[in-house]
């Protein structure tokens, strides 16, 4: 298939909002990532940054968003281009949910910090950060699939969503281990509970992503599929 | 637009055509073309000028005969009947396969005249039912609030938008099964463009429509089947929504994305 519209400007419009597309998901990477890293070194300066971060990450939402708008008026898109601009509308969306999860888990630690808990208390902060290294991981190849239009990669990040919500019900059971152990944790285990939950979400959304890059390439609408079910269709 | 057409029962094919071949005088132009064309539903023929649609369309009611170094093999079949090889008079085919051309064509005579002309031809009506006709076609064809008031005058004082609902209204009258559309719009603004397409939606409940056009966005408005044609070839034909959607074939999908050429 040829790459090339016989509209050039076209092909940068295209072009570009993918671009603007994976700008804003690296942004939201390194959110997820600092927020970790916040998490585990108490950082509260690096938490604040990342809830900064957010007002950027809805920004360019809004700006991808009104774009596609304009595209789809001035264009009116057929087959894939079409498929592009509908998933791309619905990977902003993700996204920037990414951004929402990643700021809360900044907020968490900033509560955690003023709460005096600190390193005296023994928690399971490196389980969690293990969970994150899944999920960020998984968000990058899915980021990566997008760019790459790779259906390969975006079947792989489907697959590997299991693995993150293995790692999410495995955190919550030492969790409750560590409560039932000493009472004074409970307060802080519970916001490592909440932590643990938005990153099992930040897993969720990488595999929507891959969903939308086998959408733009098959045609094919996989959501709510086993991955197994994926394979098969994708075949 | 019927977008569950794909997943609704089986639909009646009003025309079938099988191993159409067609040549102006040496030149290939159309290359055994296979279709069936569903019962009451709005099929459009997209592709670049040259692919032959246009051609294709004027088989339909053996438009072509008019010229000796034209010819067509296979056959087209309306109901059964083959139509290429019919003995029955091409005037009566061409009551029951009707046509609309690209440029409005009144006739040099009064509105009510331009639609009566053609009916006179086919069936003896009083006076009153032929008023009564010509009533009904100009309803039908969303004219009759325009033109009731100056049913004698002439045909060509309208505009082109209500020229070319005179023409189809004139195509109505005699009530035939398919309605030809060739380019029905291309001369129009667009809203008339909008008035014929509306026009073309509620025809769809008593013909079978076949269009074609340049404006793929038209096809992808008006049009239940598509069927996409490049080099006198038919390249793919199915529900209009998964054309636009998910073509099957990469040429296809290189056309009506704009990266043809």
């Amino acid at each position: 298939m040829t790459d090339k519209h016989m509209s050039s400007q076209f092909d940068a419009e295209l072009s570009g909002i993918s671009t603007r597309v994976l700008e804003m998901g690296g942004l939201v990477e390194s959110q997820v990532a600092q927020a970790i890293y916040a998490l585990t070194h108490f950082g509260g300066d690096v938490a604040t940054q990342v809830i900064e971060a957010e007002l950027r990450v809805n920004q360019m939402e809004m700006d991808i968003d009104a774009d596609l708008s304009s595209i789809i008026a001035r264009r009116q898109p057929t087959a894939r281009d079409l498929r592009l601009l509908i998933a791309i509308s619905k990977t902003i969306g993700n996204l920037e949910r990414v951004g929402d999860e990643a700021a809360r888990i900044a907020r968490t630690v900033q509560r955690l910090i003023n709460s005096g808990v600190s390193t005296r208390l023994r928690l399971p902060v490196s389980d969690v950060s293990f969970e994150a290294s899944l999920a960020t991981a998984s968000l990058r190849k899915a980021l990566d699939a997008f760019a790459r239009l790779d259906v390969g990669v975006a079947l792989e990040v489907i697959k590997h969503d299991n693995a993150i919500d293995a790692e999410f019900d495995g955190l919550m059971r030492k969790l409750i281990t560590y409560m039932m152990e000493d009472p004074r944790t409970i307060s802080a285990s519970i916001d490592l509970v909440f932590v643990a939950k938005a990153i099992e979400r930040v897993g969720d959304h990488a595999k929507n992503l891959a969903e939308q890059v086998i959408y733009i390439v098959k045609g094919t609408d996989v959501r709510h599929n086993t991955p197994e079910r994926v394979e098969d269709i994708i075949k | 637009m019927d977008a569950k057409v794909s997943n609704a029962a089986p639909v009646r094919s009003k025309l079938s055509v099988r191993n159409l071949n067609f040549y102006y005088g040496k030149f290939h132009a159309l290359k055994n073309v296979n279709m069936e064309l569903p019962e009451k539903k709005v099929t459009a023929f997209i592709g670049p000028s040259g692919c032959g649609k246009s051609t294709l369309l004027r088989t339909f009611n053996r438009m072509f005969e008019l010229y000796p170094e034209q010819r067509a093999e296979g056959e087209i079949l309306l109901d059964g009947q083959n139509i290429l090889k019919s003995k029955e008079d091409v005037s009566l085919i061409r009551a029951k396969v009707g046509m609309v051309f690209q440029k409005p064509t009144p006739f040099p005579m009064s509105i009510y005249d331009n639609i009566a002309f053609g009916v006179k031809l086919f069936e003896n009506l009083s006076r009153a039912e032929m008023d009564e006709r010509v009533e009904w076609a100009l309803k039908k064809a969303a004219l009759w609030n325009e033109v009731k008031d100056k049913l004698n005058q002439s045909g060509s004082g309208l505009s082109g938008g209500q020229q070319q609902r005179l023409c189809i209204a004139r195509g109505i009258a005699i009530k035939p099964e398919v309605l030809l559309l060739d380019e029905p719009c291309s001369a129009l603004d667009p809203i008339s463009t909008g008035k014929i397409e509306e026009l073309i939606h509620e025809l769809k409940d008593d013909y079978t429509v076949l269009i074609v056009t340049h404006n793929m966005q038209q096809a992808a408005r008006c049009s239940d089947y598509t069927a996409y044609m490049y080099l006198g070839e038919l390249i793919e034909f199915g529900p209009t929504t998964d054309l636009f959607m998910k073509p099957k074939k990469t040429e296809t999908e290189d056309y009506i994305t704009g990266r043809f050429g």
